[in-house]
């Protein structure tokens, strides 16, 4: 499947300079993500355009916006949980197009979703041991026979669920049903489940939503720890601008479905359109 | 590995359970002996308490809502029971014959859920219950016009209309009569044969459960946005589900009718469908024991009802129970309500009630 | 001549389940729920004007125009009045407490409901089969050598009569408007003060009414009547819904008349036996083909 997507894109590649500040350690190796002239419309409404992107291999980086922006449209276009309708694509010089949702997390995109999306009824080891599902691997008919196969399989996924869960101190709670945990530790399961797949590009959908300041500060040492930790890049939708600005390196600013300012935080912070955007127009006296 | 000890627990006390409950009927059958009645209902339940056991896989693990399965009992019980008779002199010994023609029963009933689990798991949600619903309709009328004999030459077949009796060569015999159903069935199904296939779906269904595959499983039932976006190929998995389901369907579909000396196609009809779906939903979506004491417990209830001329008013109050049932299981205020009761007695309520709580009206 | 007179038999067939199909469509639109318990309405609607009729026939001089429209009427009225509080109550009692709950378990309730009417009337009234009487008598035209009976002209003329109002109904009245907000978005109606709770009650109400009608023209056209009489026509039905495309309004005629059409032409020209599996096999080639209807839209799921 990947060899057939890889030999296809050249029709669909266009020279197009990122214009991204890629960090400096990451800029001699290619971007493990970039999005070329991506759009999408629904029925007549074009909700993301000219969407160009570029995200270095253990880059931090943050999509922010006015509500409605398109931000989460995007998340879903790289997630391939919508197609796109115009532009590329490119997982690590590989052309997603074609490809699902599965294929494009095998690939190497894990996500987690701004209303969460858990296996409430699982426990919380069994929603890591989902997201460990094409990491340890055994047939169902080891599973059903428990064959050695089926011990083996489960004592390394046990262990690989626990270790996950330690990067947020959650080991005790393996045993509780998802569902019940509270809104905060059900945000930080979620991110530890998209881990489990193995990514090398983690996208997070408001991971601090809902958090208090002391929380969102733990929050974003950890999402450093996992970036240092697992080296792979990290893109994440953010309206905490302590957070944004804190530990992203690029910032990428949509409005309207199309990208307005593209920088550093410093940039960001001082751009015009940025402030107007969020603000308004300042009224001429 | 408290936790592995803790769920395994459960499940074994599941297996001791059947085990026990089948000694203890033996015993019982030994020394004071069973009526008529009741022996002659061991069988069905087994057959029932498996077919229970298949459904709660997909409506309960799985989470989708098959109006069909009596479809898929019926695949099996046609099949297992024509190849019991065309086995009959190949392999003379029963109990060999009798699982050799549940293995048989299960295979095309495992096919016949695969081929209509390709565009049935597209849909979701009304859609596939009601497409479920469809396919066993179809299934039933197929098997009324479906004409089945086996002489020297091996097997023929017609449909609609018997061209097959008359293109019988000497002592070949009609296997399927279409409306007649298959008759002159050798009784070989034994209790001891339902228990062993009772506790080998039970095997099949929890050791399913609890390994990838039924993580997986559970994973898209719960919500299936979520396990593709972590590279879980969700149709695969609800495949297998029904797939498994609709295989264990199909045996006890074949050890049903060996326990029977004729069988026709109107009996797995959509009440049928709905009395297991019933079994399944009064023992619990996902419970697995609930499932066979419902299932046990509802198969006796109407012989008993019989005695006291209650028979009529059976399917009445399974509907109410029905209702009530999910109406109070689903109802966020009755679910408090019960909350609060039970709460009481478990004297761990938990002291702030949810919205300024009843009391301060 | 046996095509035409197929046809035509089609059209009147396929002229019921349309008006049953309304109903179904409606409460689909709106609640949001496949009301499984809707064919057994058309049943119940049946046994009353079963019992209206053959109750007050005895009054009228044999053979007179007032014996057969007096005792139809009645039945008629009084099999809408029946359905319309059944409806409305099953709705409050079954349905209503499990608003938030999934759509598994409201349709488990509304198969209950189902079995409950069913079995209710088997208890009731027994499941010795009844014979109804046409509500319009037996008589026939004829035209170009082609029979046409009074029962086929009324049930064509009544569902067209029936779509035109509901589409009035929906399109121009405050209630209709009610209606719309609420199968779009139950909160955002109820925000801008709809009593979505009422709204619903009157979707059943008139689904149900909808369902006594079917259910007289079905019992006059078919004149057996058993508790389990309205099962197969309330699936189809909901068949037809489906193929128009559930929740609109033309999409329910359009797929009831097809859909009697196909079965009429399945009974006539393949066999008796095999038709309902055919009518089954179309409901499975729509949801897989065109899962919308031919006049439905469809909505994706939002992330």
């Amino acid at each position: 499947m990947a060899d057939r997507v890889q030999r296809r894109p050249a029709t669909k590649l266009v020279p197009v300079p990122s214009t991204n500040k890629i960090p400096e350690r990451d800029v001699d190796k290619t971007p493990i993500l970039e999005c070329r002239h991506l759009g999408i419309d629904f029925g007549g409404l074009t909700a993301v355009n000219e969407f160009n992107m570029a995200i270095g291999r253990t880059e931090i980086a943050g999509l922010i916006g006015p509500n409605g922006a398109g931000k989460t449209t995007v998340f879903n276009l790289l997630t391939k949980v919508y197609q796109p309708t115009r532009g590329t694509i490119l997982l690590d010089g590989l052309d997603t197009h074609s490809m699902n949702s599965v294929q494009v997390n095998r690939a190497g995109i894990a996500r987690t979703f701004q209303n969460i999306r858990l296996f409430g009824n699982l426990s919380v080891e069994d929603n890591v041991k989902v997201g460990l599902h094409n990491q340890v691997r055994y047939g169902m008919f080891q599973g059903v026979c428990r064959l050695p196969g089926y011990w083996r399989g489960e004592r390394v996924a046990h262990e690989r669920a626990m270790e996950l869960l330690s990067i947020f101190d959650m080991q005790d709670l393996a045993d509780h049903q998802a569902g019940s945990l509270p809104y905060g530790a059900q945000r930080r399961l979620e991110i530890v489940r998209a881990l489990a797949t193995n990514p090398s590009l983690l996208l997070l959908d408001e991971p601090a939503a809902g958090m208090n300041p002391s929380e969102t500060a733990e929050l974003m040492d950890n999402i450093v720890k996992i970036r240092d930790t697992f080296h792979i890049a990290v893109l994440l939708i953010e309206h905490d601008m302590s957070l944004v600005m804190g530990i992203c390196e690029g910032i990428c600013v949509l409005n309207f479905g199309e990208i307005i300012a593209k920088g550093t935080p410093e940039e960001i912070k001082n751009d015009p359109q940025v402030i107007e955007a969020y603000l308004g127009k300042k009224r001429e006296v | 590995m408290k936790r592995m000890t803790k769920k395994n627990r459960a499940n074994f006390l599941t297996y001791g359970g059947v085990i026990l409950a089948y000694l203890l009927i033996r015993v019982y059958d030994g020394t004071v002996g069973l009526s008529s009645m009741i022996q002659g209902l061991l069988v069905p339940i087994c057959a029932y308490v498996t077919m229970a056991l298949a459904l709660n896989l997909v409506v309960g693990v799985s989470g989708e809502l098959s109006l069909g399965h009596a479809g898929f009992m019926s695949v099996g019980a046609f099949s297992g029971t024509a190849a019991a008779i065309a086995l009959q002199n190949a392999i003379p010994l029963a109990p060999l014959r009798l699982a050799v023609a549940m293995a048989i029963g299960a295979a095309f009933a495992a096919l016949a859920g695969f081929l209509i689990g390709i565009p049935v798991l597209r849909l979701n949600g009304d859609y596939l219950a009601i497409v479920t619903l469809a396919f066993g309709e179809i299934i039933k009328s197929v098997f009324n016009n479906l004409y089945v004999g086996l002489d020297a030459k091996g097997f023929h077949f017609s449909f609609l209309n018997d061209t097959v009796s008359s293109r019988l060569g000497a002592g070949g015999k009609l296997l399927i009569g279409g409306p007649m159903g298959i008759s002159g069935i050798k009784i070989i199904s034994s209790f001891t044969a339902g228990i062993i296939l009772v506790l080998l779906t039970l095997v099949i269904i929890f050791n399913l459960v609890n390994s990838r595959a039924g993580r997986a499983i559970m994973a898209a039932r719960d919500n299936r946005i979520a396990a593709e976006s972590v590279g879980v190929n969700v149709t695969k998995y609800k495949m297998m589900a029904f797939v498994t389901s609709a295989a264990l369907a199909g045996a006890a579909g074949g050890l049903y009718t060996m326990s029977l000396s004729t069988v026709v196609a109107n009996k797995f009809d959509f009440n049928t469908s709905i009395l297991i779906l019933v079994f399944v939903v009064l023992g619990g979506m996902g419970n697995m024991w609930g499932s066979i004491l419902s299932a046990s417990f509802l198969t006796l209830l109407p012989e008993l009802l019989r005695k006291f001329n209650l028979d009529q008013y059976r399917m009445l109050v399974y509907a109410i129970v029905l209702i009530i049932v999910m109406v109070v299981t689903n109802s966020p205020f009755l679910q408090q309500l019960v909350e609060n009761v039970t709460g009481r007695f478990k004297k761990e309520a938990p002291a702030e009630a949810e919205e300024g709580g009843e009391g301060n009206g | 001549m046996t095509f035409l007179s197929y046809l035509i038999q089609g059209i009147s067939l396929g002229s019921i389940y349309a008006i049953i199909a309304l109903g179904y469509t409606m409460v689909y639109g709106i609640a949001k729920m496949l009301n499984f318990a809707h064919g057994d309405v058309i049943m119940v609607g049946g046994y009353m004007c079963f019992f209206a009729t053959s109750g007050l026939r005895g009054n009228f001089p044999d053979g007179s125009v007032a014996q057969t429209v007096v005792p139809g009427l009645a039945g008629l009225l009084l099999a809408m009045a029946v359905c319309t509080l059944l409806g409305v109550t099953i709705e409050r009692l079954a349905y209503k407490p499990l608003r938030q709950a999934p759509s598994l378990a409201v349709l488990i309730t509304a198969i209950g409901v189902s079995y409950f009417l069913q079995n209710g009337a088997q208890v009731l009234w027994t499941s010795n089969p009844k014979v109804c009487t046409s509500v319009i008598g037996r008589g026939a035209i004829t035209l170009g050598g082609l029979s046409i009976s009074h029962v086929i002209l009324l049930t064509v003329a009544m569902c067209v009569v029936i779509m035109v109002a509901l589409t009035w109904f929906t399109g121009n009245t405050r209630m209709g408007k009610a209606m719309r907000a609420c199968s779009e978005d139950k909160a955002a109606a109820q925000l801008m003060g709809i009593n979505v709770d009422a709204t619903i009650s009157m979707t059943f109400a008139i689904g149900s009414a909808l369902a006594a009608v079917a259910g007289v023209l079905f019992t006059s056209a078919y004149p057996t009547l058993m508790p389990t009489t309205g099962a197969l026509p309330g699936i189809k039905a909901f068949t037809a819904a489906v193929f128009g495309g559930i929740g609109s309004i033309p999409g329910a005629m359009l797929g009831g008349i097809l859909l009697g059409v196909i079965e009429t032409f399945a009974k006539g020209y393949i066999s008796t036996q095999v038709s309902d599996a055919i009518v089954f096999a179309v409901l499975i080639i729509i949801l897989l083909v065109k899962p919308a209807g031919l006049l439905g839209k469809r909505i994706p799921e939002k992330v």
